[in-house]
């Protein structure tokens, strides 16, 4: 049953890298929005993200709540591990969310506009950077070590080297940069099928191939510095039964996303990048298991009561019949292809 | 400042700033629902102008109380990873169903918000009532985990560990059914009155401005209903806080020595070293009256437990009074509403109602910050009460000052912003004047 449970986390991780990546990636492209297009590019995120964002954002929460009902040794042992990243983090979260609400619903004065404009793309640039590096370092494995030192109470240690170190390194830093191209890639990808015009189109194309290059660069390196500093995830990775038919499949999607967006083919573009993202991910996952907090913590001596366990599955099939629904009918109203319709003016005028 | 009052102080600023939002997320969606099904009946244009007015102040207020609430529920890690590591299997499930509430808030908030143009009225309406539905929803699990906090059920202990889990049981303790009930009347009261008291306001420099009127009519429908009401329900919550956790009570009334027949103390400073309240008006027999429904019963005093089991009385009992002022005025308003509606006079003519009601606009949420700290601050020094305290809760990780300055600060900043930004989109409201006909309102759709 924990396996289960752990599954269900994964598919709501990768729910939240999908659909909040993808909002967060846009807001990348907000701060890097150029040309004689810019605020087109700029008013058509605004327009794409609105709606969802909040519905998206609460796919994380979904997983915190899960982590600290059915696995709460790993939660409480990755919130003071990784105490500095996860608060800097909030920071951003906090900071991306309320810009993008004071910009859109605030004064349509300019200069206001593009000072909210500002604090809400550097914000989803950093974000997702240090969400990266969070999940680098439990894949790293330093954290876990980190924290049975804590517990048995390591008081020669200084505090760098308890609460800095284990995050901060050039894996995880790369882990970081690699999370931030994936949503880069993804909001891009998901413009073009959302973009009103050509020209805007070709501009998230451009976006869209620059990322994914991005991606692979980002992804090679981590690979190659994980097999010091995370050798456990390296190794299943490269020597697993089942690591060569995924590198096969995610290099499949990747070169299928970027083939459908050289040849215009932009709704095959959209399917095959979150194919090639969420396999990225399960593949992490999949050399890491069964530790969720390595190399002590797995998902079987960190789970809950059994009890606890089955009525947390039973409230989530319960949940689910009430969410998939909801959730469906949002994204038909508002990611259709009615879009020819309307004008993206971006702001003020749904409202 | 030391590691762990930091973490405390970290933890009272950012739930005092989600509460705020919270609540108006919890009644916001039932005042616009109320002034668009209005527009519908009458075909009154203004009706719905004010629906989307109210609806761009509530979406900046929303977004601000989803992310502050995203910190929280980290917070409960980062700051106090012994009590989740202890609680969460525990009262995980409301979280769990709370989750899911925030999904069909943020899901149908979305379509309310967006879909204006996109969907038939009827289904709008459907979408807000949805909105308000899901948002008492998470108002509800939240504190029945809170509930629990106060009185733990649903599991043994065992070698400070909890064994035979009960997470249903853990949901329906004592505390549960007086703490929803009055968070959620103080939710409607709260944010009923905070907005007529600005249209209040508003009415006070031109009274027959059409746009407040109505906006004050509807705020009203809300509040006062719910200010009336509270009294009883705090009733409610002090005899099952008398009965569950005799030192909180003893805390708020200031009570140091057990008695027969205790009295009523309205107002004064309780003294902790001379343990005696000082400068308070006594009700002879009025505590043991209300806590017990009998003037003999004996309240136990703070002398009951050990000193180091003693809440920080003063601030608790302080707290305590300046609710139940606060909470005696809006219930009193309410009443004089109620009169004057009923003898059919117009309110917004009544010059020194709308100054009371203006008055009024904060107290409310000045009354749910300090009903707050009621709670949480009388329940110390446990965390989980009788069960852990709070000193073996907090994360290990020195230094904690510099989180609580950070997270003080970015809260600073974004509530000035948010006042700023609800203050601006208060006076771009429209000037229509009753004579004038409601159906020249600006904008009419
Ligand atoms: C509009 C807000 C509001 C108003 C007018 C009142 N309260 Fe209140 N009170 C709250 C808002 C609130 C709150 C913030 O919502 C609390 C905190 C926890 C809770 O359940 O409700 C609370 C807690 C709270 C508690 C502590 C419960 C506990 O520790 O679990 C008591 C005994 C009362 N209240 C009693 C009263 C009385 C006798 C009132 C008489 C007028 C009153 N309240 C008005
Ligand atoms: C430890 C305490 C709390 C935690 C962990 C918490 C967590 C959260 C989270 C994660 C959200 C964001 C949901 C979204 O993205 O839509 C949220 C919003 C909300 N919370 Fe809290 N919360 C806490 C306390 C409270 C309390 C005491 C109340 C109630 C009275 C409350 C009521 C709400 C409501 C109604 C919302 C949705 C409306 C809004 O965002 O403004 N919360 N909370
Ligand atoms: C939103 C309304 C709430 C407010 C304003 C509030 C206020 C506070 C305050 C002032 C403290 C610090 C008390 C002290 O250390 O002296 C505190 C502590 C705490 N509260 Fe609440 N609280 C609220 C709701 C909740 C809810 C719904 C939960 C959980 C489910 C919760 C969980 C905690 C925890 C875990 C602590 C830290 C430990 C402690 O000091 O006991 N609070 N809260």
């Amino acid at each position: 049953m924990a396996i289960t449970i752990a599954v269900v986390a994964l598919v709501a991780l990768n729910a939240y890298v999908l659909l909040a990546g993808a909002d967060f990636g846009g807001g990348v492209w907000d701060l890097f929005a150029t040309g004689p297009r810019r605020a087109d590019q700029r008013a058509l995120i605004a327009e794409a993200i609105g709606p969802i964002w909040e519905a998206n954002h609460v796919w994380l929460i979904l997983v915190v709540v899960l982590l600290f009902t059915c696995f709460p040794p790993a939660f409480s042992g990755l919130a003071i591990a990784l105490h500095i990243p996860l608060t800097l983090m909030l920071i951003g979260i906090v900071l991306r969310g309320s810009a993008f609400a004071f910009r859109s619903y605030g004064s349509s004065d300019d200069a206001p506009q593009r000072r909210w404009g500002r604090v809400f793309s550097i914000a989803s640039l950093l974000t997702p950077l240090l969400l990266g590096v969070c999940i680098g370092a439990i894949a790293s494995g330093r954290i876990g070590t980190m924290l049975d030192q804590i517990v048995r109470g390591a008081p020669s240690e200084s505090f760098a080297s308890l609460y800095l170190l284990p995050w901060l390194s050039p894996f995880t830093i790369a882990v970081g940069a690699l999370v931030l191209a994936v949503f880069a890639f993804l909001a891009a990808t998901y413009l073009t099928v959302e973009a009103t015009g050509d020209a805007l189109r070709e501009d998230f194309r451009r976006r869209a191939l620059f990322a994914a290059l991005a991606v692979f660069v980002t992804a090679f390196l981590a690979l190659l510095l994980a097999r010091s500093r995370a050798p456990r995830v390296s190794a299943g990775l490269i020597a697993s039964v089942w690591a060569l038919p995924l590198h096969v499949l995610t290099a499949v999607a990747a070169i299928g996303a970027i083939l459908a967006l050289w040849f215009r083919r932009w709704h095959v573009a959209r399917i095959a990048a979150a194919t090639q993202v969420s396999l990225i991910l399960w593949g992490w996952a999949a050399a890491q298991a069964p530790y969720l907090v390595p190399p002590s913590l797995t998902v079987e001596n960190a789970a809950a009561p059994r009890r606890t366990q089955l009525i947390f599955l039973v409230t989530l099939a319960l949940g689910a019949l009430v969410l998939f629904p909801s959730m469906t009918y949002l994204f038909r109203l508002f990611k259709s292809s009615r879009r020819h319709e309307t004008v993206p003016t971006g702001r003020n005028d749904s409202v | 400042m030391g590691d762990l009052l930091a973490a405390r102080s970290q933890m009272a600023v950012s739930l005092g700033f989600h509460i705020l939002f919270a609540v108006v997320g919890i009644a916001m969606p039932v005042l616009m629902v109320i002034a668009e099904t209005r527009w519908h009946r009458t075909g009154d244009a203004m009706y719905l102008e004010l629906a989307k007015r109210w609806a761009k102040g509530t979406a900046i207020l929303f977004a601000v109380g989803a992310v502050s609430g995203t910190v929280l529920s980290f917070e409960l890690g980062l700051l106090w990873p012994s009590f989740m590591r202890f609680a969460g299997p525990i009262i995980g499930m409301p979280f769990s169903l709370e989750g899911f509430a925030f999904f069909a808030e943020a899901i149908f908030l979305g379509v309310y918000l967006y879909g204006w143009e996109r969907i038939s009225p009827r289904a709008h309406i459907a979408a807000g009532t949805v909105v308000a539905i899901s948002g008492a929803a998470s108002a509800l699990f939240v504190v029945i985990a809170n509930a629990w906090m106060n009185t733990p059920a649903g599991f043994r202990l065992q070698s400070g560990s909890p064994v035979d889990v009960d997470p249903i049981a853990a949901m329906l303790t004592p505390a549960a059914f007086p703490e929803v009930l009055h968070m959620l009347l103080a939710a409607y009261a709260a944010t009923g009155f905070a907005v007529a008291g600005i249209h209040a306001m508003m009415l006070l420099r031109d009274r027959r401005n059409a746009f407040h009127r109505r906006a004050l009519a509807v705020a009203l429908i809300v509040g006062v209903p719910a200010a009336i009401v509270q009294p009883f329900s705090g009733d409610i919550s002090a005899r099952y806080v008398a009965r569950w956790q005799p030192p909180k009570l003893a805390a708020m009334e200031g009570q140091f020595r057990t008695q027969a027949g205790a009295p009523l103390r309205i107002g004064g400073i309780p003294d902790v070293h001379a343990e005696r309240t000082r400068w308070a008006l006594e009700i002879p027999d009025g505590l043991s009256l209300l806590a017990f429904h009998d003037p003999h019963a004996v309240v136990r005093g703070l002398d009951a437990v050990p000193r180091r089991d003693w809440p920080p009385v003063p601030i608790v009992h302080v707290a305590f009074q300046v609710m139940v002022a606060l909470g005696t005025y809006l219930a009193l308003l309410g009443l004089w509403i109620v009169l004057e509606t009923w003898r059919r006079r117009d309110l917004a003519a009544n010059r020194w109602l709308m100054r009371a009601v203006a008055l009024a606009s904060p107290m409310g949420f000045l009354c749910i910050e300090a009903g707050w700290t009621v709670t949480e601050v009388g329940r110390q020094p446990w965390i989980i009460f009788g069960v852990m305290r709070t000193s073996d809760a907090v994360t290990p990780m020195p230094g904690l000052i510099v989180p609580f300055l950070a997270i003080s600060a970015l809260y600073c900043f974004l509530g000035v912003v948010v006042v700023w930004l609800l203050y601006d989109l208060v006076m771009r409201s429209p000037i229509t004047r009753e004579s004038d006909g409601a159906a020249t309102a600006p904008a009419a759709a």
